[in-house]
């Protein structure tokens, strides 16, 4: 955990690719760090859905993950970068169904193609990018501020 | 209608959560795919499923469900019982099937999570 200055938070998480036992810890454990931050509860749920998704789709597709927490007064920022295969067809992706699953993934209860719609709806702001064959970046922002709030 | 009344209905067992069975639940829903109780699941519902890894409390968690139900008789893993203890979730198994389970509950007056129909 870092603390760069009084008024921001920040704590990066490591995620493991095919862990699918511990799939979902990091975001239980982001959900609890903003509990006790204390953001509003309204938040707190898209945020912790969105991260959730968002270290789903690195335990089912990727190698590995790093997910930063960055809190200041005006945003609460969730950047994902993963290594993994990439995405070929960014619009592709983001409508809802459409889904490149395992039948391992949906024994899981995922891969339903609605993870990174889902992602998109919760955020006041979402940014991805991709290079196929190295990985993919989100980034998933929420206002703390009334402005651009959702 | 309370978790034990509920409980009652739906004939089921208690696997933790003896101590919350007097909180109130307002609305349920029922799927199998966690992808889409992530999309449509609203705090406070009851979640009724078949799935019985740990990632269907994770997933309650995430959401705050008040209480997960698992239907067909299942039980969910060592590691799901933890984290609902953990987090305070109930957690009940019926021996009835997702249909009928879900039939019971919306008969008796539990409807589901409201503002999900088409518009016309």
């Amino acid at each position: 955990m870092t603390m760069s200055s009084e008024n921001e938070f920040s704590q990066r998480f490591e995620i493991t690719g095919r862990d699918f036992s511990n799939a979902g810890k990091t975001s239980t454990g982001i959900k609890e760090i903003l509990k006790e931050i204390g953001i509003d509860p309204s938040i707190i749920i898209r945020a912790s859905i969105a991260s959730y998704e968002a270290e789903m789709n690195v335990v089912m597709y990727a190698q590995r993950g790093v997910l930063t927490l960055n809190i200041t007064p005006e945003k609460l920022h969730l950047k994902l970068e993963d290594e993994g295969f990439g995405i070929e067809n960014i619009d592709l992706a983001m409508q809802e169904g459409f889904s490149t699953a395992t039948d391992e993934m949906r024994e899981m209860g995922f891969g339903a193609g609605m993870g990174l719609p889902n992602i998109k709806k919760n955020a006041d702001k979402f940014e991805i990018s991709s290079t196929p064959g190295k990985g993919t970046t989100l980034d998933i922002i929420f206002c703390l501020n009334k402005t651009g709030k959702k | 209608m309370t978790l034990k009344e509920i409980k009652e209905l739906l004939q089921a067992e208690v696997i933790i959560g003896d101590e919350s069975l007097d909180d109130e639940i307002a609305f349920a829903g029922g799927s199998d795919l966690m992808s889409d109780v992530l999309a449509f699941g609203k705090p406070g519902i009851l979640l009724l499923t078949g799935l019985s890894n740990a990632q269907s409390v994770r997933t309650a968690n995430i959401i705050d469900a008040k209480a997960i139900v698992y239907v067909r008789g299942k039980k969910p893993d060592k590691m799901g019982i933890e984290i609902a203890r953990e987090n305070g979730i109930p957690l009940l198994s019926t021996k009835f099937m997702m249909y009928t389970a879900c039939g019971l509950l919306f008969s008796h007056g539990v409807p589901g999570v409201s503002g999900l129909a088409h518009k016309k």
